[in-house]
């Protein structure tokens, strides 16, 4: 497999582009594998790629019941950072946050990371503090941290209203410079690549159906091409960790809500940051493209359906114009809903399970695209090694036992408030 | 709590706009005047002096969170305030009439 570069792309460009080679092949599965990873989106495509990276691992197989990212991968509004408060976030957030700002390089694909910025508006002075003690937080990781007051925020988002007179008025805001958007499809792309070249099968339309187990551990996955044995499964399925986990009879605490997102037309450059208003709830940013990305909480009800209601969408569009009145006539372009598997403190679930060779990466609730890198890093260790990494090791299943739940928001165990 | 009548349906029935909740005391209503209060199923351990961890563990954490069939409570907080316990089908958001209680 050749390596991207501008020699061959001019080498291509000179026989018309009619020679490249797929990124990845489509090979049909083994009888077994040492290691499979259910699920090719970005999670599950790191984990595999980091497996053979960095633990020398290759009979290995992804399994992925649609096609690659098509899942929450392409339905999320690419935002990276690493703005948590909490130690076992943190650090794990800002491994990943590391890991993004050499991504391309690493993969040899261009994910288009672009660190413009990411900032939180607070409305009163309450909230600032809070965001205060958050940005301390912040900084004593080893994050960087800025704390804007309103004409700070005003300059570093021009065209934002930051008038007196409106409901909520701007009183400043959270800044992380080094947060920002990346490309959510090349992420998928560039991990599939990644780990194609170094011995992984990436099996798309296939479907797990069971996970057989006997006394020891699990033996390996029924799917809709037949059974493929396997020593170690990882679980990287969102929305659908409840039933996969169900399959070996691990139950979890998670619910599955609809999180919607929206794109409007696309408009000439007037946003080159992603702003989130935080007396309500909208974030928003512009693609490449020229579309406004936002969204805002999900529904707030389990769903499985791949939609939502309009009164969400009413919800962060009203923010949008609160804070942007210039954006009111802009219309809607596209909108959609993923699955998401909110867990019941609102932090993600990495490790190993009750059942022996059966690890799960799950529960991301909203923040699951950011962590795409990190999630890989740590789940290809946890399964590499059957230990949790450093980095995962409070991101455990067993914290809703110990007590140890790591609940950014204080919310409590209602998953649709986190 | 009272039980819904039915049948009614939800969303699915020409009206992407948002759930219409069936309340018994305030008829059809729009999902904005009610708050989600979660799955129903969930029981609080009867005699809490005598229960172990894993039953508060399971009553605190643990989900069924069917992919079909849901039943949760509702509260009509901007109406009669009353709880329902509302059957959903989450997969298409349709309100099925019969308590299943």
């Amino acid at each position: 497999m050749s390596r991207y570069s501008l020699a061959s792309l001019v080498r291509h460009g000179l026989t018309g582009h009619r020679d490249w080679q797929p990124a990845w092949r489509d090979p049909e599965p083994k009888a077994s594998y040492d290691a499979v990873i259910v699920g090719g989106g970005g999670h599950g495509l790191a984990s595999a790629y980091y497996l053979a990276k960095n633990h020398g691992l290759n009979n290995i197989a992804v399994l992925e019941k649609g096609w690659l990212g098509g899942g929450n991968t392409g339905r999320n509004t690419t935002i990276v950072r690493s703005n948590y408060m909490l130690d076992g976030n943190a650090k794990f957030y800002e491994h990943g946050m590391k890991l993004w700002e050499g991504l391309s390089r690493d993969l040899n694909f261009n994910v288009m990371f672009s660190q413009r910025g990411v900032l939180n508006l607070a409305h009163s002075k309450g909230q600032l503090e809070t965001f205060r003690r958050r940005g301390n937080a912040m900084r004593l990781n080893g994050i960087d941290a800025e704390l804007l007051n309103r004409d700070q925020a005003a300059a570093f988002v021009p065209g934002m209203d930051v008038s007196r007179n409106v409901r909520f008025p701007v009183e400043g805001g959270l800044l992380q410079r080094r947060g920002g958007t990346a490309r959510h499809d090349a992420v998928a792309w560039g991990y599939a690549r990644g780990a194609d070249q170094r011995g992984v099968d990436i099996i798309q339309n296939c479907e797990v159906t069971g996970i057989r187990r006997d006394q020891h551990g699990v033996t390996g996955l029924e799917t809709n091409r037949g059974f493929i044995g396997a020593k170690k499964i990882g679980l990287a399925v969102a929305g659908h960790s409840t039933q996969l986990a169900a399959m070996a009879g691990v139950r979890l605490p998670i619910e599955s809500h609809v999180l919607q997102a929206v794109v409007s037309e696309p408009v000439k450059p007037v946003l080159d940051t992603v702003v989130t208003f935080g007396a309500a709830h909208l974030y928003v940013s512009q693609s490449d493209k020229g579309e406004l990305v936002m969204g805002g909480d999900i529904d707030g009800y389990n769903s499985f359906a791949q939609r939502g209601n309009l009164p969400v969408i009413e919800h962060f569009a009203a923010c949008l114009v609160a804070l942007f009145p210039q954006y009111s006539r802009l219309r809607i372009l596209r909108n959609w809903g993923g699955i998401m598997d909110m867990t019941m403190d609102g932090s993600p679930i990495i490790g190993t399970t009750p059942v022996p060779g059966l690890f799960l990466n799950g529960g991301w609730c909203y923040g699951g695209f950011k962590a795409t890198p990190a999630s890989g890093w740590v789940f290809a260790h946890t399964i590499a090694t059957g230990q949790p990494h450093a980095l995962n090791a409070e991101l455990s299943l067993d914290r809703f036992h110990t007590g140890r739940v790591l609940d950014e928001k204080g919310a409590g165990p209602y998953p649709w408030q986190h | 709590m009272k039980k819904v009548p039915g049948p009614i349906h939800g969303s699915t029935e020409g009206n992407n706009v948002m759930l219409l909740i069936p309340c018994p005391h305030c008829g059809l209503r729009d999902q904005t005047e009610f708050s989600y209060c979660g799955d129903a199923t969930v029981t609080r351990p009867a005699t809490p002096e005598d229960a172990d961890d894993a039953a508060w563990i399971e009553y605190l954490y643990m989900r069924d969170n069917p992919k079909g069939p849901h039943d949760e409570l509702w509260q009509h907080v901007h109406g009669c305030r009353q709880l329902l316990r509302v059957g959903r089908d989450v997969t298409n958001h349709e309100i099925k009439a019969e308590d299943p209680s």
